[in-house]
């Protein structure tokens, strides 16, 4: 037995072999945006273009911004090998609420802090549930799709669909962030390039600054070529989709949400002790607790989290649709399973990120979307949503990725 | 010439950075008992998995050749097909079934379409018989003592019509008597003209019972030894193991007198919440500091449990009576966070269960017990875990390509260090080992034996639960000795023998219900 550094780049060493194990050691990954590209790809053949309109892309951005917010939940909650499946009532019934708060005529700036705070009571509810009196999340978040599939028909029965006329509210699924007064005199949105600018240089910073930290403790790093190739293929990304919003109308507030949350979510889950905790537990639950981390109170803030998120996404579908009906959040839960297993969140726990989770739901709503503009039937979309995310599982499990 | 019924030839088995088998040639012959030895990491289980099939063809370099013919085992049931079974170092049975189904699951007896049961529990009873195990078919795998699933998966093994049994350290977690029951029954099956390749870090084992003994080190195989020509020492094994002479396993520690007692147990007595058994009964204990207090006695004499009623309780037991005093003070700890906090530490006897999180890395799991001492606020700094953790795979020798390799594909014996680092992290004042060195090579032991010395010079305290007689007499001060959730009896180091302490791990307490 030899112990050689596994990624330690000696100068012999060719480039070529460096992004052989790159590609090997990632492969899930790049199989992930392949699926991607290939399902873009076919769908604007399909559509004769009009799948890669700007305004099409702007649409599928709002449609997956409920669903993302959703999968960032659930990612949470599988890692830590639990199940929540009332999250698609949940969140129509929360959408509701906030369009009756609306016509009640409160205040829009207390209704979101309201019903996000209505999630979060809803999620340490069911996480109350599972941790202290030991209900399987399965069964309570079954029993959870009952009643709040229940409430929302109850909250609904009297008038049928609520409509939201409220303009701030309605901007959360169909608004786009405000220009700047004298980006008026150009042909595309200037606060947007502004941020897609910002957004590429502080990502070029940070990613420097992180290599030369590695440097300077005398970490392996990779090879200067490929970390140039990345940070330009990754700032080429960022402002190809950031010149598609500009150059129509700007960047939706949908996406400013999602990113938000992503960031938010992203930072918790790898710095934060609290993100370790949450890998812990779901790589070995009891290692977890003999190592002291309350997994109890770990579980029942994920569950909060996922409650918080439920809330949020309600108030998008609600918005989008500008209106809550009685049959919203109907499939859900799906939705955002699916995405956080397609994003490649082990089946077996502690292994997920919602960075990836994003890309999944992306998968997922550029299915929905790129079907619907070819009128396929709905029917139909289920069975092919399911047949992907099955291949997903099935590549996971057959590669070891799921580890 | 005597026929071999396996020759592997000029196996060479990589892993990302590792290569865990370099050339090696592995000869048994019909019917013997064949000896696998080597440290942690030499690359035994490996070379028993490529013969498995296990890692499939195509997956490593060289040849394997059985009864003359060279074979191509894409998956497990191929070897099984030529009758090779293994049995691994982590027992693979269904606690909730019987153990007939245990032995016929995956190969059931049908009749049809349908399982022929009276078959089974026919068929099973015999093989059960054959194994030496007088019990009802139906009893259920979790009713069983560990001893007695080894012998149940041995049974299930039998029962494929197995040539070539294969056992990687079979008596790991198994007390002196169940250990002795299970030579004695490869010894009765080479009769029966069934050839065993054993892998085991007992040595005494492996002198007493191999007809051949192999020695890998390093991936490369030292030398093949063969027993029966003359009788081989455990010094010469332990030399060609470790490339040097042990003198004498067990440390001496330069005199320090024992400090102040830091930990003591008064009456402690627990109840099992769901089956209402009192499972310890009064139980009193003292540590002093700088002192290395040894539990000992057989398996199941309630140790761990006692451990864990100590450490944060997460069992759930109900404590009926007692107190714990740590440093001066009376304590009682809700969650394992809180005994943590005041400086206890409980390294698991099972670290694959609870111990270690096997698909995280190696600084991923020593940092876990005090995270907060590598975080600014809740942000953990991963550089100085990064060197954190390489400080610990220095010191304590942990053989990994690197801090970020995955623990689960470690050797035993240096995810046994891991989780020794991980709780050394947390600068515990009381550190209990629950049997520390199980799985364990002849020379990692000798490491961690070396560190417990240096841990108590240092002032640290360590209670450690062990069921090996001569590295309790090797190690500890003092001596408690349990039976049945009893202290039966408690000597100075000085005074015990192997013998009086037997006679106390087999006392069963006076009015100790069963
Ligand atoms: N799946 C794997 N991936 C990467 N490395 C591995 C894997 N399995 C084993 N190794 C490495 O191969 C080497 C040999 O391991 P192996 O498990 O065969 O040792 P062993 O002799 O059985 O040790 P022990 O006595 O501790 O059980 C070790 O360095 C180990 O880290
Ligand atoms: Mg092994």
């Amino acid at each position: 037995m030899k112990t050689e550094p596994v990624n330690a780049v000696s100068q012999t060493d060719s480039l070529g072999t460096e992004v052989k194990a790159l590609l090997l050691g990632n492969i899930r990954d790049y199989a992930m945006y392949i699926a991607l590209v290939v399902i873009f790809v076919i769908f604007t053949i399909a559509t004769k273009g009009l799948f890669l309109s700007s305004r099409n892309l702007i649409n599928l951005v709002n449609q997956t911004g409920y669903v993302a917010v959703l999968a960032i939940g659930m990612t949470l909650i599988l890692i830590i090998r639990q199940i929540d499946l009332s999250v698609g009532f949940v969140a129509g019934f929360l959408g509701a609420v906030s369009a009756i708060l609306l016509m009640k005529g409160w205040n829009v700036w207390l209704v979101i802090p309201t019903v996000l705070l209505c999630g979060i009571v809803v999620g340490v509810y069911q996480g109350f549930l599972v941790t202290k009196i030991k209900v399987p999340a399965f069964v309570t978040t079954l029993a959870g799709m009952f009643i709040f599939r229940g409430l929302l028909s109850l909250v609904t029965a009297g008038t049928g669909t609520i409509i939201v006329r409220n303009r701030t509210f309605l901007q959360l699924s169909n608004g786009y962030i405000p220009d700047l007064s004298w980006g008026a005199r150009f042909d595309f949105h200037l606060l947007t390039l502004l941020i897609g600018i910002f957004l590429v240089i502080a990502t070029i910073y940070s990613q420097v600054r992180n290599r030369r930290t590695m440097q300077r403790y005398n970490f392996q790093t990779t090879s200067t070529v490929i970390f140039v190739t990345k940070l330009v293929s990754l700032s080429a990304l960022i402002m190809g989709i950031i010149w598609i919003m500009a150059s129509y109308r700007g960047l939706p507030w949908t996406a400013v949400i999602v990113a938000v949350v992503l960031v938010i979510y992203n930072f918790v889950l790898t710095k934060t002790r609290f993100g370790r905790h949450i890998y812990a537990i779901g790589g070995n639950t009891e290692a977890a607790e003999l190592s002291g981390i309350k997994v109890d109170r770990v579980t029942l803030l994920v569950f909060a989290s996922m409650g918080l998120l439920a809330a949020l996404s309600g108030m998008l579908y609600t918005s989008r649709l500008a209106s809550a009906t009685p049959t919203a959040g109907v499939g859900f839960e799906l939705d955002a399973i699916a995405s956080s297993y397609i994003g490649g969140v082990s089946v077996s726990g502690g292994v997920g990120r919602v960075t990836n989770t994003i890309i999944g739901a992306l998968v997922i709503m550029s299915l929905t979307n790129g079907m619907n503009l070819l009128g396929v039937d709905i029917s139909f979309q289920y069975v092919v949503k399911g047949l992907i995310f099955i291949l997903a599982v099935a590549f996971d499990v057959t590669t070891g990725n799921r580890r | 010439m005597t026929d071999y019924i396996l020759e592997m030839k000029g196996i060479t088995k990589e892993f990302p950075g590792v290569k865990a088998l370099d050339d090696v040639g592995f000869k048994v012959r019909q019917g013997e008992i064949h000896c696998l030895v080597g440290e942690n990491g030499a690359g035994k289980s490996t070379l028993m998995k490529v013969l498995s099939g296990v890692y499939p063809f195509g997956t490593y370099r060289g040849e394997i050749v059985i009864n003359g013919e060279i074979q191509q085992f894409r998956h497990i049931s191929d070897s099984e097909r030529q009758g090779i079974a293994i049995i691994y170092q982590e027992l693979a049975l269904f606690p909730e079934l019987s153990i007939y189904e245990n032995i016929f699951m995956g190969h059931e007896i049908m009749n049809g379409i349908v399982i022929d049961w009276n078959e089974t529990i026919l068929q099973a009873s015999k093989v059960l018989e054959r194994v030496g195990l007088e019990l009802d078919p139906a009893t259920k795998i979790k009713d069983l003592g560990v001893g007695q699933r080894q012998l149940v998966e041995i049974a299930k093994a039998l029962s494929k019509d197995v040539h070539l049994l294969i056992l990687d350290e079979p008596t790991a977690a198994l007390n002196e008597d169940d250990s002795e029951n299970l030579l004695n029954l490869l010894r009765e099956l080479k009769e029966q003209g069934v050839t065993s390749i054993m892998i085991s870090h007992k040595l005494k084992e492996v002198v007493s019972i191999a007809d051949t003994i192999t020695v890998l080190r390093d991936g490369k195989v030292v030398c093949s030894l063969d027993a029966q020509e003359r009788q081989i020492s455990e010094q010469e094994i332990i030399r060609h193991m470790v490339g040097r002479e042990i003198e004498n396993i067990y440390p001496k520690r330069e005199g320090i007198e024992p400090g102040e007692v830091i930990f003591e147990l008064k009456n402690w007595s627990v109840t099992d919440r769901t089956s209402r058994r009192e499972i310890l009964h009064s139980v009193n204990l003292q540590v002093r500091r700088g002192e290395i207090v040894a539990l000992a006695g057989l398996m199941g004499a309630g140790r761990t449990e006692l451990a864990l009623s100590l450490f944060g309780n997460v069992s759930g037991y109900e404590i009926t009576s007692g107190e714990m005093y740590l440093n001066g003070k009376q304590v009682q700890f809700k969650h394992p966070s809180e005994a943590i906090a005041q400086g206890m530490a409980y390294v698991t006897e099972d670290r694959k269960a609870n111990g270690l999180i096997l698909i995280q890395d190696v600084k991923f799991n020593v940092s876990l017990p005090a995270l907060s001492k590598l975080a600014r606020g809740l942000v953990v700094n991963e550089h100085e875990e990064i060197i954190m953790a390489n400080e610990y795979r220095e010191s304590l020798d942990i053989r990994t390509p690197s801090v970020q390799t995955m623990v689960g594909t470690l050797s035993g014996g240096n995810q046994q260090k891991t989780s020794l680092a991980k709780w050394l992290f947390a600068e515990p004042s009381l550190l209990i080992l629950d049997e520390p060195t199980r799985g364990i090579d002849v020379g990692a032991k000798f490491e961690i034996y070396t560190l417990m010395n240096q841990l108590v010079e240092q002032g640290m305290s360590i209670i450690m639960i062990s069921s090996e007689l001569l590295e309790v007499l090797g190690m500890s001060d003092r001596l408690y000795i349990m039976s049945e959730g009893t202290i039966t009896g408690e000597l100075a180091v000085e005074d015990a023998t192997e013998e009086k302490v037997m006679a106390m791990a087999t006392k069963t307490g006076e009015g100790v219900a069963g």
